[in-house]
C-alpha cells in the first residue's frame, strides 16, 4: 500500500507555550484507520492542525497526498483541504440552517455546480443514516445525529483522508458506537481515517493501529492494545 | 459571485436587527461627519461672500485728465489680481455718499470728494500681502493721491479664514477618525457573528477570495445604505435650519455622492480587515 501521509521528524513550537510536538515521524497508508491518543495537551490537536495545514511545523516536513509543508503556498492550501474531511468534537454546524443546507454549503463554497448539489446531499444523508432529517434544524437533532451531519459535510468533497478530532467526546456510549461504525464504513470505502480520542476502550476493541503521544513525543506506534492498558 | 450575493443578502435576512443596527451606526457616524462638513461649508461660503467685498480704492489727484484715467483703467484691468476696475467720478461719489449717509446729506459738497478707481480682486488674491503689493503698485501712478483698502479689516478677515481652515481640517480629521473607528467596530461585530461560517468555509477548502466576497458585498451595501441615510439626515437638517433660522447652502450632488461612496468604501475596507483577521486565525481546539 502507498503512503498518503508522512511526517518526517516534525517539531512544532509555539512562541508562548513552547514545544507542542517533538521529533514526530510516522506514515499512514492509503485507506488505513488510525487512532491518535494521549493525555490532554499531549499534542493530538496540534498534530491534526499540522495535517490540515492550519499550522506549519517549526522543523521537519509534513507531507499529505503530495502536498508538502516545505513547499505548499498558503493560497494553495484550499486545494488540499478539498481533499480532506475534518470533524470536531463540537460538530461546528451552522445552527441557523437545515441539515441539508449545512451539507450543501460545503459543496457550494467549493464550486460544485448547483445542478449536482441536491443529489449529492441526498446520497450523503443516506450514507450517514439521516435521509429523513434533511429539513431538520441542527438543534432538533441528538448529539450523535449532529455529528453524523458534520461527517456528511466532511465527506462532501470525497476526501481521501478524514481527520476526526475527538468526534465522540460529547456523545454517550450508544452514539459513540454508532459514529465509530459509520467511520469504519467510510474507511471500508477507501477513505483513510485518523481519529483522535481519549476513549481507550474504543482503541482496544478495534484492534486498529494507534499512535500514543505524550508531552509532544510519539510514545507508541503499533497495534498492541496491552501497551495501552499499561498507560491507562 | 451569485452565491456571494445570496450569502450577503441572507445575512441581512437572518439578522435584520443587527444589520439595521449596523446601518444606523454607520449612518449616524457619517451624519455627525456630514453635519460638521455642512457647518464648515457654510462658514466657507459666508467668508467667501465677505471676501468678495475686499476692494482697493485709489483716489485720484484733482484734475486728472480723462485720457490718464482711461489709460489707468486699461492698465489696472490687465493686472492678474484684478477682477474688475471701475471709475467713480466725484459726482457719482457724492450721490452715493448722500444716499448711504442720508443724515449728513447737507454737508457733502462736490468739491470735497475726489474721483477714484474702484478695484475688485480675484479669488486667491485677497490676502493682506497681495492686496498691499497691489496698492503699492497702483500708488506709483503720478495722478494717484492715496490708496486705501481697509488694511486692518483685510488682515483680520484673512486670520479668521486661516483659522477656520485649520480648525476645519483638524476637526474634520477627528470626526473622520471617529467615524472610521465606530464603523470598523460595527463591521467587526457583524463578521464576528459569522465567524463559524468563515471557519467552515476554510475547513472545506473555500478560497480566501471566495470567503471574503459575501462579507465585502455586505460591507459595501451596509456602508452605502448608511452613507445615503446620513446624506438624507444632513439634508433634513439643512432644510430645517434654512426654514427656521437662516439660509444655508447644501453639498453639491457630487459632494453628496462622495458621502455615499465614503460609506461604501468604509464598509469595504472595514470588512476586508475584519475578515482578514479570521482568515489568518487557526481554528480552535475542539
Amino acid at each position: 500500500m502507498s503512503g498518503v501521509l508522512r511526517l518526517d521528524d516534525v517539531t512544532k513550537e509555539y512562541p508562548r507555550t513552547g514545544v507542542a510536538l517533538k521529533n514526530v515521524s510516522f506514515t499512514v497508508d492509503k485507506g488505513e484507520f488510525l487512532f491518535l491518543t494521549g493525555p490532554s495537551g499531549s499534542g493530538k490537536s496540534t498534530l491534526l492542525k499540522l495535517l490540515s495545514f492550519a499550522e506549519r511545523p517549526t522543523a521537519g516536513e509534513v507531507k499529505v497526498s503530495g502536498f508538502s509543508s516545505a513547499t505548499l503556498r498558503d493560497r494553495d492550501i484550499p486545494q488540499l483541504r478539498r481533499r480532506l474531511g475534518i470533524v470536531f468534537q463540537d460538530f461546528r454546524l451552522l445552527t441557523d440552517r437545515t441539515v441539508e443546507a449545512n451539507i450543501a454549503f460545503a459543496l457550494e463554497v467549493t464550486g460544485t455546480p448547483a445542478s449536482s448539489i441536491g443529489g449529492k446531499v441526498g446520497r450523503l444523508l443516506t450514507q450517514v443514516g439521516l435521509a429523513s432529517k434533511a429539513t431538520s434544524m441542527p438543534h432538533e437533532l441528538s448529539g450523535g445525529e449532529q455529528q453524523r451531519v458534520a461527517i456528511a459535510r466532511a465527506l462532501a468533497n470525497d476526501p481521501f483522508l478524514l481527520l476526526a478530532d475527538e468526534p465522540t467526546g460529547n456523545l454517550d456510549e450508544r452514539a459513540t458506537r454508532g459514529i465509530l461504525q459509520l467511520l469504519r464504513e467510510i474507511n471500508a470505502l477507501g477513505t483513510a481515517v485518523i481519529m483522535a480520542t481519549h476513549d481507550l476502550s474504543l482503541i482496544m476493541r478495534s484492534g486498529y493501529r494507534y499512535l500514543e503521544l505524550d508531552r509532544g513525543s510519539l510514545h507508541y506506534d503499533g497495534t498492541d492494545a496491552r501497551t495501552l492498558s499499561r498507560h491507562q | 459571485m451569485r452565491l456571494a450575493f445570496r450569502e450577503a443578502l441572507l445575512a441581512f435576512r437572518r439578522t435584520p436587527l443587527m444589520s439595521m443596527l449596523g446601518i444606523t451606526t454607520i449612518a449616524f457616524s457619517l451624519f455627525a461627519f456630514g453635519l460638521f462638513g455642512l457647518v464648515a461649508l457654510n462658514i466657507r461660503e459666508a467668508l467667501r461672500l465677505v471676501e468678495d467685498r475686499v476692494e482697493v480704492r485709489a483716489f485720484l489727484v484733482d484734475g486728472t485728465s480723462e485720457e490718464a484715467i482711461a489709460a489707468a483703467l486699461g492698465d489696472v484691468a490687465a493686472f492678474p489680481e484684478v477682477r474688475e476696475v471701475g471709475y467713480v467720478s466725484p459726482d457719482s461719489a457724492l450721490a452715493r455718499s448722500r444716499e448711504e449717509l442720508a443724515e449728513f446729506r447737507d454737508v457733502f459738497d462736490a468739491s470735497v470728494l475726489p474721483g477714484s478707481l474702484e478695484i475688485r480682486l480675484r479669488e486667491g488674491f485677497r490676502d493682506p500681502v497681495t492686496v498691499q503689493a497691489l496698492a503699492d503698485r497702483i500708488a506709483t501712478y503720478p495722478f494717484i493721491d492715496d490708496v486705501r483698502f481697509g488694511q486692518e479689516w483685510v488682515a483680520k478677515l484673512y486670520r479668521v479664514r486661516t483659522l477656520s481652515v485649520l480648525a476645519g481640517t483638524g476637526l474634520g480629521i477627528v470626526f473622520a477618525l471617529v467615524a472610521v473607528l465606530i464603523i470598523g467596530s460595527t463591521i467587526r461585530m457583524a463578521v464576528l457573528a459569522r465567524a463559524r461560517e468563515i471557519e467552515i468555509m476554510r475547513l472545506v477548502g473555500a478560497t480566501n477570495a471566495f470567503v471574503r466576497m459575501p462579507f465585502l458585498i455586505e460591507g459595501v451595501l451596509k456602508g452605502a445604505l448608511g452613507g445615503a441615510l446620513a446624506v438624507g439626515l444632513t439634508w433634513l437638517t439643512h432644510t430645517g435650519v434654512s426654514r427656521a433660522l437662516f439660509e444655508t447652502v447644501f453639498f453639491t450632488p457630487a459632494q453628496a455622492s462622495l458621502g455615499v461612496l465614503a460609506g461604501a468604501l468604509l464598509g469595504f475596507f472595514g470588512s476586508l480587515v475584519s475578515v482578514g483577521r479570521h482568515l489568518r486565525a487557526v481554528w480552535k481546539d475542539a
